[in-house]
């Protein structure tokens, strides 16, 4: 029978050790999602009383809002965690319903640039607004 | 080329249960969700450029349109938030496994379904009716 626990017939005893399964990923993709997920949880509650207060506030009051250190830093790590929580689910989206391998492999692509040009936009526009102190006219 | 790898078994022969329509909102309002992430990102973007693209971000939001989107963009990150916070739960283990599935030992498993689908539409009703009595009140 098998040398290794988990080996059976050709499988290479690497691939047991390492425990990654048939995605050759492991669980870093759950793992990331959670993750994102309980960060979400605050960022997300807080951003919701944000825009609910700049609700039909002035231009150079939404600036200072952004302005702000907290907000600005809070805006950041934001972004960053939904637009990645976000293409962790899309990505689930698509393995499950494209089955077209050209079809997925190309929309998994676009989802990548796609999550990180809105990361990076997000980002820049909440920087820009903090450091060139437009917000503090 | 589809492959012709198996599928699973056609969704009709399930019986609806509460954690189906759960399974079903989480996705849809996730999906909602990253339409509202271009969005946000408008928003940003348009206050880094100036007042007027900042005004034509604002007139959006504030046309019925906008004003039902962001009703619906509400709604969505509430329920997709309680029912994620279900999610968290159940993977530390908390009311989870086939034991607590069965109905006439843990009815709470399947009202908890309910429950968080019914807190979450009055979450954002309540929300809701705090933006519009603070804008009423003249604190904005």
């Amino acid at each position: 029978m098998s040398a290794y626990p988990g080996q059976d017939g050709l499988r290479n005893p690497l691939k047991v050790a390492r425990g990654d399964g048939a995605s050759g990923t492991g669980t870093r993709h759950w793992w990331l999602q959670r993750v994102t997920a309980v960060a979400l949880v605050p960022l997300s509650i807080w951003f919701v009383f944000l825009i609910g207060g700049l609700m039909h506030a002035t231009y150079p009051v939404v600036l200072a809002s952004i302005a702000q250190p907290v907000h600005a830093i809070f805006l950041i790590i934001l972004s960053v965690c939904l637009f990645w929580h976000g293409a962790l689910g899309l990505q689930v989206i698509i393995e499950d319903y494209v089955h077209t391998r050209w079809i997925e492999v190309t929309l998994q692509i676009a989802l990548r640039f796609g999550a990180i040009l809105g990361a990076v936009a997000c980002v820049m526009a909440v920087l820009s607004v903090w450091l060139t102190g437009t917000g503090y006219y | 080329m589809p492959n012709s790898r198996p599928t699973s078994p056609h969704l009709g022969i399930y019986r609806w249960r509460v954690n189906m329509w759960q399974s079903t909102l989480h996705r849809l309002t996730g999906l909602f969700l990253c339409i509202g992430t271009v969005f946000v990102t408008w928003g940003l973007i348009a206050a880094a450029s100036s007042g007027a693209a900042w005004g034509a971000f604002a007139g959006f939001s504030g046309s019925w349109i906008g004003q039902i989107l962001w009703f619906l963009w509400v709604w969505s990150l509430l329920f997709h938030l309680c029912n994620g916070f279900q999610h968290l739960m159940r993977d530390v283990g908390m009311n989870y496994g086939p034991a607590n599935r069965d109905r006439t030992h843990n009815p709470v498993y399947w009202s908890g379904g309910w429950a968080i689908i019914a807190i979450s539409v009055v979450l954002t009703i309540a929300v809701w009716l705090l933006l519009i009595l603070r804008v009423a009140g003249g604190a904005a």
